[in-house]
């Protein structure tokens, strides 16, 4: 068990599925005997805008927002909006990015976008092809984000377990979509 | 008591029911939305009744019948619903209640998910007397809920809990009762006729105001012991204190936490009647206070007035450190006291975005049928045209590519000012250079307050032309049942409200009922009713692409 705080920015574009991400990793953690705050945006915002949420665990968590420079990790479904937290980073922050470019402005690329992710996380930037993998394995490209969970749990960048997750899994799927995101998750195990 | 992962609505939801409450009515809004969609499906489990009424006028007034007729009641808006029922606020806090009256007031500070101004709905507070409750968290939406129910038996007054976006969609481990499935201790419902209590006609009206302001200084007797205000923190020989509520509270811990510093911080769980004698008690040795809280200035200025009184010399700071608009957080906190204790703050203001990236804005969903309207009023509309634009997925309109909205208030107002706009015009004497005005609105919006105007407009004799875009749902708030679906918020079905048979009741005689789909159709009918001398109406039907993928989804499981 971590004794300091874990911060955790999500963000992406509102309809990426951030809310069920954010809840999926609140269950674990409480799961986990953590104290576990988090905080969402629903409406207008989620109409296809920047979306970005907070969660932390630890063992006494105040406020659900956390400072500029305070996220342990950045976990981004889209490069655009991963590039927008630049503001929480510090020299630790893990950038987990799916590699998965949504197009708004016509001054800004998809090459632009990487090119600075790599130029100013460097080391620290995992850019992982979600999308594309799990468009490729599970003909679905909706459950990406329970991958790059996956990802997060399984190359231990998120200190919870994968029992806690799978739990938590099963606590907030739906029975219908269950065994898909269990798998989406499971996936990651392999790289 | 277990604990269980909540948001701030839905621990509303559960401790309203274990406050056991019979009646629960509401409007739609971000983000205090979640509350009614939870009712709507759990309702029958739990012997509760349960509507989405047709504005928050309507849903207070509901909810006020309920309460004369012996029903414990909640109702829930966002923070402009409470403009929208102030006119039955008002003398309801006159009448006092029978059975206990709880009101959600969701504000939204930076405007999240919120057109139309940043309310700090606080201010409702001196203008009803209506006691007021600022919870922080989810917990505290659990435990305020049941309290306000509480305090509303005892005292015969509605309470407000007054939450914020941060609150209410916040998430955290709540430590919740034992809920029990089905209809728990009910009394029947009865109606006592008591006009003494319930009509407000002069000259009785004045004697209930002088009942009302009696009864909250007993509401304040009791909030001076209330331990939802309590004290935290120590180093009292620091001889600086703050003073702080809602999430406020929070971010303040965290900021004390930050800086190293054991700071005496008073919270307040109650907004109004303020602990006037706990604040001066705690003001009394200090040199300095802080006071913090989101947008409006109001519990600084109260806390100025009691300091004039108890101790002149102390300074209280507040909206001089920190700023009026938009949310708080952390940084903001801790910039606010370093600055009021001349501390050096290293790190923080190093944080800034080396790359400059373009706001993206919110956008029609893939597949809405906004996206076959909006580009063939854009292109047939002359030069000049004025648009009118209203609340809901529908004022994207005012958003590239579309840009099509000249001005966007309150709900239903675009008709309304429309009206006014082509009234306007319809004074010069050059009819041939008149301007053209188009005025947008949903159906959720037309139901709510879309329909006086229009009646207004019908009667005062202007011509703009108005699209209603009947997606067959309120949609933005995330699919609530509106009186145009012949569902109710409980899903049951009821009478289908037919907008085309409404407009024509009000007298509106250039009507077309149409799929957007079909643009050649559209487009001539635009370009024919722009010619009309009387108002005329499109109305635009076509499901929400989202609730047609979602029914569809639906028969796919059956």
């Amino acid at each position: 068990m971590t004794n300091k705080t874990f911060n955790i920015i999500i963000t992406g574009v509102g309809g990426q599925g951030i809310i069920t991400l954010l809840s999926i990793i609140n269950e674990a953690a409480f799961v986990e005997g953590y104290d576990v705050k988090s905080s969402e945006l629903h409406g207008l915002s989620q109409r296809g805008g920047s979306v970005k949420s907070y969660i932390r665990f630890g063992k006494n968590v105040h406020s659900p927002l956390f400072s500029f420079g305070k996220a342990d990790l950045v976990l981004s479904l889209e490069t655009t909006e991963a590039l927008r937290a630049l503001v929480y980073k510090n020299p630790k922050t893990i950038f987990v990015v799916n590699e998965n470019f949504i197009f708004f402005d016509k001054d800004i690329s998809k090459d632009f976008i990487t090119k600075k992710l790599n130029d100013l996380v460097k080391k620290n930037l995992y850019l992982v092809s979600a999308s594309e993998t799990c468009k490729k394995e599970l003909s679905n490209e909706v459950v990406s984000s329970i991958y790059l969970l996956g990802y997060c749990i399984f190359k231990g960048i998120i200190p919870l377990k994968p029992e806690s997750v799978e739990k938590a899994i099963e606590k907030i799927i739906p029975l219908k979509y269950l065994e898909l995101n269990k798998k989406a998750f499971n996936l990651a195990k392999k790289i | 008591m277990k604990k269980e992962i909540l948001i701030g609505n839905e621990a509303i939801v559960k401790g309203s029911i274990v406050s056991g409450v019979d009646f629960v009515s509401g409007y739609p809004g971000c983000p205090a939305a979640e509350i009614g969609d939870e009712f709507g499906k759990i309702a029958k489990q739990f012997g509760v009744y349960f509507e989405w009424s047709v504005n928050e006028k309507v849903a207070l007034e509901s909810a006020i019948g309920a309460s004369f007729s012996g029903l414990k009641s909640l109702v829930n808006m966002k923070s402009f619903g409470i403009n929208v029922c102030s006119d039955s606020l008002f003398p309801l806090a006159y009448t006092g209640t029978k059975a206990g009256m709880v009101i959600v007031m969701a504000d939204d500070p930076s405007c999240h998910s919120s057109a139309q101004s940043e309310q700090d709905s606080r201010g409702y507070a001196y203008l009803s007397h209506i006691p007021i409750l600022e919870p922080s968290d989810p917990q505290e939406c659990y435990d305020f809920i049941k309290l306000g129910f509480e305090i509303s038996e005892k005292f015969k007054t509605p309470v407000i809990l007054r939450t914020t976006t941060r609150v209410n969609h916040q998430r955290m481990p709540v430590a919740i009762d034992e809920i029990i499935e089905g209809k728990n201790n009910k009394i029947t419902a009865k109606f006592i006729k008591n006009p003494h209590q319930f009509c407000t006609m002069p000259p009785r009206v004045l004697e209930m105001k002088k009942e009302l302001l009696e009864k909250i200084e007993q509401i304040r007797d009791y909030v001076e012991k209330s331990k939802t205000n309590k004290i935290t923190g120590h180093l009292i020989s620091q001889k600086f204190g703050i003073i702080a509520s809602g999430i406020d509270y929070l971010h303040t811990i965290e900021a004390l936490e930050e800086l190293g510093l054991d700071l005496p911080v008073l919270k307040l769980g109650f907004f109004y009647p303020l602990p006037n004698k706990k604040i001066a008690k705690f003001i009394k040795d200090f040199k300095q206070v802080l006071v913090i809280e989101e947008v409006d200035p109001y519990l600084e200025k109260e806390v100025k007035i009691i300091a004039k009184e108890i101790n002149s010399k102390v300074q209280v700071f507040g909206k001089d450190v920190l700023p009026e608009i938009g949310e708080l957080n952390t940084e903001k906190i801790i910039l606010a006291i370093a600055k009021i204790k001349k501390l050096k703050i290293k790190n923080i203001l190093k944080f800034k975005n080396p790359v400059k990236i373009p706001r993206r804005t919110a956008r029609l969903c893939e597949g809405c049928p906004y996206w076959h309207i909006f580009p063939i009023i854009k292109r047939i509309a002359p030069e000049g045209t004025v648009f009118g634009g209203d609340i809901g997925c529908n004022m994207i309109a005012g958003l590239a590519p579309h840009n099509i909205q000249d001005y966007l208030f309150s709900m239903g107002a675009g008709l309304g000012i429309s009206h006014g706009v082509k009234k306007s015009l319809q004074q010069n004497s050059d009819k041939k250079t008149e301007q053209k005005v188009i005025s947008i609105i949903g159906d959720g919006t037309f139901f709510h307050s879309g329909i006086p105007a229009l009646v207004n407009t019908v009667f005062n004799k202007s011509n703009p032309l108005l699209i209603i875009l009947d997606n067959r749902i309120t949609a933005m708030t995330g699919h609530q049942q509106n009186p145009g679906m012949g569902q109710t918020g409980m899903g049951e079905p009821t009478e289908e409200l037919k907008i085309e048979e409404i407009v024509r009741a009000c007298g509106v005689k250039n009507v077309k009922l149409l799929d957007p789909i079909n643009a050649k159709e559209l487009e001539d009918t635009i370009k024919e009713f722009l010619t009309k001398d009387e108002v005329s109406i499109i109305i635009c039907k076509r499901i929400c692409a989202l609730l047609e993928k979602r029914q569809k989804s639906k028969q796919h499981d059956q």
